[in-house]
């Protein structure tokens, strides 16, 4: 059956929302690289909106059932590159984490995030009406535990981070009981322990010590997040003004187009500014998740779900880092950080979101 | 197509806006946190990212210049840069050491060396690579400031010292605050690495010559770079200060005594006003103004002839017959020596024990002497008496009043005390009863007694001056800024100003007798100076008993007589009066032609002011007025052009001019070999030096005496 797509339910207003929010990031971006060797990034990282601005058109088009015909395929695709990459990707700065085509290197654990989101919405929908049994739950922190594992192995942390809250969605959403729920909390507890042990590397241990005592170190790894405090807490309530951080212009915060980049808009725009970029992701989120309570049917609601949840976990990590309530993990601010992986799998997400919209009134 | 879309499921709505209200409460949580950094906090953070980005580069103070008394230029500043690295400021560190050890003109091994001690400390704080650099290492970090960013430079104001360890014990040097000096509330303006006065002036008056440091706010960025400047401190240099020294008497007595060990002192002893101050050897305290190098520091503390101790004021040794001079005001004025007469056969008998006369030696004798023939020709056996008939309370007491056994209170530091034997002396220390046998080595200043060069020539030129003493100093007291008066008056305690009355008559006996002793009729008529009235007495003091000289095979330097004299000019109510000391010098007559140069040397020097015929400074250098070679042509004009002009031959930047006293390092001492006689320090009691003084009291007592 073809469906009608018509651009009058195209959401207008959630793009209104992200393009201002993607304004205010090369804003940023052009100010935190003025002074350094990565000057221009600004531009770079209009090109990568251009472009994923276009790709999110794209994706706006295709009906979301055929993704979800698919994404077993897309699924089993995502284990074989995230396989290549350990194998035979690229080394930087001591992880294996991209694949390079001809002159295209990818992150595979970037897109790998939306297939996740298609596949655990696909699941989770054919379980529709049932309660979870432990086999269900079991399945599904399988199917999200491999390439997370994977990514792990990489190492990266952060991004094998995200793939949890598209798990703990799922399973929300899918109707868990409150008593598996409860048993899975408490069994999440006592894993940490192992975890502790055997998985986290030093590095990434040293990361999270260094959060809860960052004065002990402050020429090592609880540098960054003292740097961060001071770039935030010294803007004040008004800001220091675009290009004249001190921490941010004077390199003494640590990326501060990346990962830090809200730390150097804290400290350029003030208590102000940062309380006005909450505001736009809040009424992003509000936006998305109005979108998927109007979705056609339960797959559609699943895929928009993840998505936010996706983006509410990656901004609760990453603005908690840089105000010093989560530990360093090395998560992107979505629609904020520098980098072309995040902003096209943000856009592709959000043209997914699209033509949910748009088939909403199928029915 | 029968799979996923065809469920008509719906979540419920609940869900769905529990999710909405979680999302808001994650985005109150970030907001509140923002609260309390950006508005709560936002004052301390503010001082956080200021203390971040503005570094106080310290502009260190130069310390105050010294001058001598005509105003002559002493102690200078340079202008000196030191090179520093920061390992943390470095990419690679490894890598560059190369390249920094070609700029710097260092080994890479020495280099390495220098990091590997250094290894221990925080990765940020600065490690000195190398002092005084050249303005061509200066340029080479300016230019690879990119490339190595590790390396940091620190300007700063050098000690700049007369050249050859010129009055160095008077100047003293500068070097870093020690740790327990900062414990002491003197210090208390002093940071761990600052420079201090460790000796001599330097030491004394630190607090007067001492500049106060300034800085530069200086906004940086992360690695160090300089962005821009806020603001600076100013520095506010130290006071220069002007010493009583005279150039022109400073540098007869350092020719005078030349390559020998021991001191020279030359006073004014109207006012106490210090002329001349020598030790030697002496040592370069411009080694100290850069960090001392161990092999360096080795040498000065082992060498057995002592060249970081001032004599002048530390070494306490007996005084030998120069003593005969305190003695016989004693006997004066006790009203014992008018009537005494002796006749001396070459020695006397005392308390069942022989006492030889040092004339003995000559197989001569003294014949019938009384107190001036005594004083002139310092008959042993003359004083062996008077000793008896006076006692040691009485001796000791006049001993005491001019000053022996106590500090004078010159103002420098570390002054000893030196020892005047008594009976409550020996008990106090020895809880011995005194032996009358003692009371007769002390009346030719052996035995125990022990006094500095400072205190005899105090208490001689005291008695010359009818009995006025002055406290000798080296800095004129209205050269010291009011602030700091009341801070010095109880600086350097001692015996002061004091008033010792001596009758007329008796003043004039000793001070011809002393006249005496620089004719053909005295012990020192070598020393003669024509047509200035030159009067003193000489000292040959024992350093070991003769038992032990003949067993060591007596031909060894180290065992010779300590050789003393102690001049003043004129005879009564003397203008200068000078020490002189020579350590071994054997024989007391050749310490006074050494003492006679300095007396000239101020004579000429008044003679000629008086009849206008050259200003002190002009054409002078401090290497003598007989300097080799017009400064003009010296080898580096260009430098010597920026000291003044009467010293350009003080420094070591004024190369080629000649050292001082040629052959100063040659003197031959052994390894092991120790200086007898002396005590460097005052030593705690114990048996072996208890037997030591035994063995030199026997050997006073049977041995020859001293003249």
């Amino acid at each position: 059956m073809r469906r009608l797509i018509s651009f009058r339910d195209f959401d207008w207003v959630l793009l209104g929302f992200v393009l201002l929010l993607s304004v205010v990031s090369v804003l940023e971006i052009y100010s935190a690289t003025l002074h350094t060797k990565f000057i221009h990034f600004d531009q770079k990282q209009i090109l990568w909106l251009l472009g994923s601005l276009v790709c999110m058109f794209a994706f706006s088009f295709i009906d979301y059932h055929l993704l979800l015909d698919v994404a077993h395929w897309a699924y089993g695709f995502c284990i074989v590159a995230l396989l290549a990459v350990l194998l035979a990707g690229q080394r930087v700065l001591g992880a294996r984490r991209w694949i390079r085509l001809g002159s295209i290197h990818f992150q595979p654990s970037e897109w790998v995030k939306l297939v996740l989101i298609v596949a655990v919405a696909r699941y989770f929908s054919h379980l529709a009406g049932r309660n979870l049994g432990w086999g269900d739950i079991f399945k599904a922190m399988a199917m999200v535990g491999v390439p997370m594992l994977l990514v792990l192995k990489q190492p990266d942390l952060g991004t094998a981070l995200t793939y949890v809250p598209i798990l703990l969605c799922g399973l929300f959403l899918g109707g868990i009981s409150f008593k598996k729920a409860a048993i899975l909390v408490l069994a999440g507890g006592l894993a940490i322990i192992p975890v502790w042990h055997k998985v986290l590397k030093p590095y990434q241990k040293q990361r999270l010590v260094s959060f809860l005592q960052p004065d002990n170190d402050p020429r090592g790894s609880g540098y960054q997040i003292r740097q961060s405090l001071i770039a935030v807490g010294s803007g004040g309530i008004w800001g220091k003004g675009a290009t004249k951080g001190t921490q941010t212009q004077g390199d003494f915060l640590p990326i501060p187009y990346t990962d830090f980049i809200f730390a150097a808009f804290g400290e350029e725009h003030g208590f102000v500014g940062a309380a006005l970029v909450l505001l736009l992701y809040f009424l992003i989120l509000m936006r998305l998740i109005q979108n998927a309570q109007t979705a056609a049917d339960l797959p559609g609601t699943l895929i928009i779900m993840g998505v936010v949840a996706v983006l509410i976990f990656q901004i609760a990590v990453n603005v908690g880092m840089v105000i010093g309530l989560m530990p360093v993990t090395g998560i992107p601010l979505p629609l904020m950080s520098y980098g072309g992986s995040s902003v096209l799998f943000t856009f592709l997400a959000l043209g997914i979101v699209m033509n949910i919209r748009m088939g909403r009134f199928v029915n | 197509m029968a799979s996923s879309h065809h469920s008509d499921e719906k979540i419920p709505a609940i869900k769905l806006t529990a999710v909405q209200y979680l999302v808001a409460l994650v985005l109150v949580i970030l907001l509140s946190g923002l609260w309390r950094l950006q508005v709560l906090g936002a004052q301390s953070y503010r001082a956080l990212a200021q203390a971040n980005r503005v570094r106080k580069v310290p502009i260190l103070g130069a310390r105050g210049k010294i001058y001598d008394r005509d105003g002559r230029l002493i102690v200078d500043n340079y202008p000196s840069v030191t090179c520093f690295l920061v390992p943390e400021q470095a990419h690679d560190l490894k890598a560059d050491l190369p390249l920094i050890a070609r700029g710097l003109h260092l080994d890479v091994e020495q280099l390495q060396n220098t990091l590997y001690h250094f290894r221990h400390q925080p990765k940020y704080q600065p490690i000195p690579l190398k002092e005084d650099i050249t303005p061509d290492e200066l340029a080479f970090i300016a230019a690879h400031g990119n490339e190595l960013p590790e390396l940091e430079t620190i300007d700063e104001q050098r000690r700049l010292y007369p050249s050859n360890g010129f009055a160095a014990h008077l100047i003293g040097y500068v070097g870093e605050v020690s740790e327990e000096m900062l414990d002491d509330p003197r210090y208390a303006f002093y940071q761990p690495g600052d420079m201090v006065g460790r000796s001599g002036i330097e030491e004394a008056y630190d607090p007067i010559l001492r500049g106060q440091d300034g800085s530069r706010d200086v906004i940086v960025d992360s690695h160090g770079r300089e962005l821009g400047v806020l603001g600076t401190e100013p520095t506010v240099p130290g006071t220069p200060l002007k010493l009583t020294i005279d150039l022109d008497v400073q540098e007869a007595a350092e020719k005078a005594l030349g390559p020998r060990s021991g001191a020279i002192v030359a006073i004014d002893p109207r006012t106490g006003e210090v002329l001349a101050m020598v030790s030697h050897p002496t040592f370069d305290p411009n080694d100290f103004a850069t960090r001392i190098h161990r092999d360096a520091w080795n040498k000065l503390i082992t060498d057995p002839d002592h060249p970081l101790l001032n004599k002048a004021i530390q070494a306490q040794l007996a005084p030998g017959s120069t003593f005969k001079i305190i003695e016989a005001i004693a006997g004066l004025q006790e009203g014992i020596a008018q009537a005494l007469t002796v006749d001396c056969h070459g020695g006397a008998t005392f308390y069942g024990r022989y006492f030889k006369c040092w004339i003995s030696a000559r197989h001569q004798s003294h014949g019938i002497t009384d107190i001036s023939k005594g004083i002139y020709q310092s008959c042993d056996v003359y004083f062996y008496t008077l000793a008896e008939k006076l006692g040691i309370g009485k001796i000791a007491e006049w001993a005491h009043k001019f000053g022996l056994g106590e500090k004078t209170g010159i103002d420098l530091p570390n002054e000893a005390a030196g020892i005047m034997p008594s009976e409550d002396w020996k008990m106090r220390n020895y809880h011995q009863k005194w032996f009358a046998g003692e009371t007769i080595s002390v009346g030719i200043g052996q035995g125990a007694t022990a006094v500095t060069p400072i205190q005899l020539v105090r208490a001689i030129a005291g008695i010359a001056s009818g009995g006025v003493l002055k406290r000798p100093h080296v800095v004129f007291p209205d050269e010291i800024p009011p602030a700091y008066r009341e801070y010095y008056k109880e600086q350097f305690p001692g015996s002061g100003d004091k008033i010792v009355p001596i009758d007329p008559a008796n003043w004039e006996i000793v001070t011809d007798a002393m006249a005496q002793v620089t004719t053909f009729a005295g012990t020192a008529g070598f020393a003669h100076l024509n047509g200035i009235d030159f009067a003193g007495k000489t000292g040959t003091a024992q350093t070991v008993s003769n038992e032990y000289k003949k067993n060591a095979g007596g031909g060894s330097v180290k065992l010779r007589d300590n050789a003393w004299f102690v001049g003043v000019s004129p005879r009564r109510n003397p203008e200068i009066a000078v020490v002189v000391l020579w350590e071994n010098g054997a024989e007391g007559y050749l310490s006074a032609r050494l003492a006679a140069q300095v007396i000239e040397a101020y004579v000429d020097k008044q003679r000629r002011m008086d009849n206008n015929l050259h200003l002190p400074t002009e054409n002078r250098t401090a290497n003598g007025a007989a300097s080799s070679a017009p400064i003009a042509t010296r080898a580096q004009p260009e430098k010597s052009a920026q000291k003044p002009l009467e010293m350009a031959g003080l420094w070591n930047a004024a190369a080629g001019s000649p050292s001082l006293y040629p052959g100063a390092h040659e003197i031959p001492y052994g390894p092991g070999t120790v200086l007898r006689g002396a005590r460097f320090p005052l030593p705690a009691f114990d048996a072996s030096s208890m037997r030591q003084r035994k063995t030199r009291r026997k050997a006073a007592a049977s041995g020859s005496g001293m003249r």
